[in-house]
């Protein structure tokens, strides 16, 4: 029952990931960035409870706080040019 | 088996969202409508399949009771939706704002209202 939508959602990803290497500008591959690493969030939680390890969605959470101090230093350098 | 229906109707809401995000990416002109289809869309998926994973371990435990291993799992679960509905919006936030700042143009934009405000 959840092992498709783990599935599915990697579908997400690698079209998410066509964005990523495509995109114009710095901003766009950003905007990519941070849509994948959201599905991937979803992605591991649903591992986790098809399953039944409780380590994924742990994972699930640290990578969730990582990402997103990941996104606000990429946006910052994109902001001003240097750190 | 009425949770049963109603857990396949949340994943199917939350699959729906994922992929308009995933499409909406490549169908958009710039940054900022981009940044909308790929914030908004994925928060609202999340939202739903986490969702359907708490109604789904409802079922659990209504025939195994609350002490089942399920229980830490769906804990866990729902702190990982918190983190995403307190990170997403706010690194949205900081996507537009460094991309208006760095220099990127809204396609087919006739007035910046914002150009104005900049310090």
């Amino acid at each position: 029952m959840w092992l498709p939508v783990a599935v599915f959602l990697a579908v997400c990803i690698f079209i998410v990931l066509v964005r990523l290497f495509l995109g114009p500008t710095q901003p766009d591959r950003l905007v990519g960035l941070d849509t994948l690493n959201t599905i991937v969030v979803v992605t591991m939680v649903i591992l986790g409870v098809a399953f039944k390890e409780v380590i994924y969605i742990d994972v699930g959470i640290v990578y969730a706080l990582l990402s997103f101090v990941t996104t606000l230093f990429i946006a910052k350098y994109i902001e001003k040019g240097k750190f | 088996m009425i949770l049963n229906v109603i857990t396949y109707i949340c994943i199917a809401i939350g699959c729906f969202f994922n992929m308009l995000a995933a499409v909406g990416l490549h169908r958009f002109p710039d940054v900022y409508t981009r940044l909308h289809a790929g914030t908004k869309c994925t928060t609202f998926g999340s939202i739903f399949l986490i969702v359907a994973v708490v109604i789904q371990s409802v079922s659990v435990w209504v025939a195994e009771g609350l002490s089942s291993p399920q229980s830490i799992l769906t804990l866990h679960a729902v702190i990982a939706l918190v983190a995403i509905l307190l990170t997403n919006p706010t690194s949205a936030h900081a996507i537009g704002r460094a991309a208006h700042r760095s220099g990127v143009k809204p396609a087919r934009a006739v007035v910046d209202d914002l150009e104005k405000e900049k310090p």
